[in-house]
């Protein structure tokens, strides 16, 4: 800063939006409840650890029906939420359907998939739409950038009469079809983790028996029910092709309807009754006015829940990029051989995989009710994705052999010309982040989440659904503000 | 490929649709301890419920209290095996379905306040006023055991809301997770249904030089069974109270070892009047 040519550089603006970031976080942190304050853990940790040596795989009773529940669930709500995203996607210049997209995916699919168990019940459709809604408006945003970034060059080569239909199909898809394909891939490994975590909330995927089995210390059963997910997800470059994409739709549809034996009266309760304020409802016979419902709620669990939320998703942040660079050199073939490189890979699979809800329990009892674990949990399986997808990038950068080593070479050769990529991975990953604090609500860390939770506990649903709002309007924000920094800085990941 | 699929879809739409209306009596419940194995362990259950009862009978499983209440209330499920506060949570939901059974242990329940040693708090019949100021656990937010009734006694002796009488306040979710979190140390103090921490003490997965048993919770009622309304519309007139007398008569161990009860009795909505307004007066349930 002090030399007056380093204004403006690219590396002058990274720095400072480091600076900014780490300050922000730095700040969260301080304002954190951080304390440790377990006092003997090591005898459940140890049963932990006993139960992941020895996991039982005749624990749990209709494992196999849950496994192909789950995969049921995964590839319908996938496919629905490409085909719905795709069509979103050829309206992308319509700000309403930006908009709309953004909505839908600021909700957690938890949260969505506690809204439908009132409408659909416990059924397929219920898991399906909780999975192809957000989903519908991730694919919206990711295509519809796609189309936008695409060459505009065979667009303008066509004749001047071409409909905007075969403009579509013949200049443009063609483009960036290959990349829908490889998306759609990743997105269905998603899609099966959200699948497991919806058994949280009771539907009859693996998640259902995994939080059980956790939450009441059957630490063999869990491990096994883990292992099982872990393999889904490993198992998955073998054979998810796309050919046989057709055959697996049509199997989930057969194997799981997607029915509901809910009717419309439902909906109707729903819309007209349960998400009404209280206070606004036909025959509300108490003495609160809508103004003192909505200032008790905005006050007692909207602001304490955004700050908590703000905070620990800040604090997560910084140790998210702490976490992702100290993984980097294990991942790169600039810094590491072929066995170490195994072992981190097999390491950041399964941080990505194993829900965060797992890892914040086991932090939980290790360290004690603070913010901490809930830190943890989000930094280190949002640090092992965005250091995997760093190392991606590092590996094709061309080192000399001679070049420094060891540190040398990750701080002077690696990390400045990764560095872009890696800020625009940590402020997309941001809004995520956020996101994801929903779930440790359900632990008792009272962000946002927990108090959305609490509503649904105690059937109060229009609470629930004010709550909702406001963390919709949190998650727009942080989206809007990583989008302009990302702009700003002309980052791209 | 894509034809296949259409015509299996058109196939599968019309077997939804031509299946004609047999109703299936179907029930659910959550023990309020080990939850492994439930559709084995209910599946027994609803087996015996349909040879007494002469109709199709169907257990599902729920994860939590408030997932019972969304399906007893969505007509999922027609009978469910509530805890005090969920029971009387579905009956508002629901307005014409009654208790009609509770367990026999059910009639004078309590909780136990469990504290981590090092806290230097040990058992007294008073209620321990020293717990203020520690960290605390809840079970689960719906729980009658975990959360209502040690709310209510917390509020009544220490004369302020959790959030204000304890340093942290949490909730575990779980009666086991309760006791793993306070022999952890990761909470000082907790409250946790008293049938499970006997069930863990007699399994030996207490190490009681880390946690015990500090109070007792006066007696409370706790869970029972609920029942819809409209059954008997559905299933024939005097329905209910055949599925009143057939749980009242259950006395095969390994069926009762489900829920885990020795017995069920007869109850009815008036005895939860004391649970309703326990759960209004620490704003649980609007007034």
């Amino acid at each position: 800063m002090n030399n007056p040519r380093a204004h403006n550089t690219t590396a002058s603006h990274y720095r400072h939006i480091s600076l900014v970031l780490a300050g922000f976080a730095l700040l969260a942190f301080f304002l954190a409840d951080i304390d440790i304050t377990t006092r003997s853990p090591g005898t459940e940790l140890g049963r932990i650890l006993a139960g992941l040596i020895r996991p039982d795989f005749f624990a749990t009773d209709h494992l196999l029906q849950a496994t192909l529940f789950t995969l049921s669930f995964a590839v319908q709500g996938v496919a629905l939420g490409a085909a719905v995203g795709f069509v979103l996607a050829c309206f992308w210049h319509y700000r309403s359907v930006r908009m709309a997209s953004a909505t839908v995916r600021a909700i957690h699919e938890l949260f969505w998939g506690l809204i439908f168990l009132q409408l659909t019940g416990l059924s397929t459709l219920t898991g399906v739409l909780a999975i192809a809604i957000p989903y519908s408006g991730i694919f919206a945003k990711v295509f519809g950038e796609f189309l936008e970034e695409s060459n505009s060059k065979p667009a303008q080569a066509l004749a001047r009469n071409s409909g905007p239909l075969s403009t579509f199909f013949f200049a443009k898809l063609p483009l960036v079809w290959a990349q829908f394909k490889v998306y759609g891939a990743y997105r269905l490994e998603c899609g099966i983790r959200s699948s497991a975590i919806l058994g949280f909330i009771g539907l009859p995927t693996l998640g259902f028996h995994l939080e059980t089995a956790f939450r009441q210390g059957d630490y063999s059963a869990g491990a096994a029910l883990l292992y099982i997910f872990f393999l889904l997800i490993i198992s998955m470059r073998g054979w998810l092709h796309a050919r046989l994409i057709p055959i697996y739709l049509l199997a989930a549809l057969l194997y799981a309807p997607p029915l509901s034996s809910n009717t419309g009266a439902s909906l109707w309760r729903f819309l007209s009754h349960d998400i009404m304020p209280a206070p606004l409802r036909s025959g509300y016979s108490g003495d609160l006015t809508f103004s003192r419902w909505a200032l008790d709620l905005v006050s007692q669990q909207a602001v304490p829940g955004l700050v908590n939320t703000l905070v620990l998703g800040s604090a997560a942040l910084l140790m998210t990029g702490l976490i992702a660079i100290m993984i980097l050199p294990l991942l790169s073939r600039h810094f590491s051989g072929k066995l170490v490189r195994s072992g981190a890979n097999i390491f950041v699979i399964m941080m990505r995989t194993t829900p965060e809800f797992l890892l914040a329990f086991i932090f939980l009892l290790a360290l004690g009710p603070s913010m901490l674990p809930g830190i943890f949990a989000l930094a280190l399986h949002t640090g092992a994705i965005i250091g995997h997808l760093t190392s991606r990038i590092a590996d094709q950068l061309p080192i000399p052999s001679n070049s420094a080593r060891g540190l040398n070479r990750l701080s002077f050769e690696v990390l400045p010309r990764v560095y872009g990529n890696f800020l625009a991975l940590l402020l997309y990953r941001w809004e995520i982040i956020m996101r994801e604090t929903a779930i440790l609500g359900l632990i008792g860390i009272p962000t946002i989440g927990f108090y959305i939770d609490s509503a649904f506990a105690e059937f109060r649903l229009d609470r629930a659904f004010f709550l909702i709002a406001v963390s919709v309007i949190l998650n727009l924000s942080v989206d809007g503000l990583s989008r302009t920094l990302r702009n700003r800085l002309r980052l791209h990941a | 490929m894509y034809k296949h699929l259409a015509v299996s879809l058109l196939a599968l739409v019309l077997v939804a649709c031509g299946q004609p209306e047999k109703p299936t009596f179907t029930f659910t419940a959550i023990p309020d301890q080990d939850e492994a194995r439930l559709i084995e362990r209910f599946g027994n259950v609803a087996d015996y419920l349909s040879k007494e009862l002469g109709v199709e009978v169907k257990y599902i499983p729920v994860k939590s209290y408030a997932a019972a209440v969304t399906a007893f209330r969505n007509n999922e499920v027609q009978l469910a095996w509530f805890g005090g506060l969920t029971g009387v949570q579905a009956r508002l939901q629901v307005p014409d379905s009654s208790a009609i059974a509770q367990g026999y242990e059910d009639q004078f329940f309590v909780s136990y306040f469990i504290a981590h040693n090092s806290t230097g708090l040990s058992e007294n019949n008073e209620f321990p006023q020293d717990i203020a100021g520690k960290s605390f656990t809840f079970g689960s937010k719906g729980s009658t055991s975990g959360r209502l009734m040690p709310e209510f006694f917390i509020r009544e002796s220490l004369g302020d809301a959790p959030d204000n009488a304890f340093s942290r306040v949490g909730f575990s979710g779980d009666h086991s997770a309760t006791i793993a979190l306070v022999q952890s140390g990761a909470y000082e103090v907790g409250a946790v249904n008293y049938k499970v921490w006997e069930d863990e003490l007699a399994q030996g997965k207490i190490d009681t030089s880390k946690v015990s048993v500090i109070w007792k919770t006066p007696e409370y009622l706790d869970y029972h069974w609920v029942i819809r309304g409209d059954t008997d519309s559905h299933w024939g007139k005097g329905f209910s109270d055949k599925v009143q007398a057939t749980l009242l008569g259950i006395n095969d161990p390994e069926i009762l070892a489900a829920f885990p009860r020795s017995s069920f009795v007869a109850a009815n909505n008036d005895d939860y009047q004391a649970i309703l307004e326990t759960a209004q007066s620490i704003g649980l349930l609007d007034q």
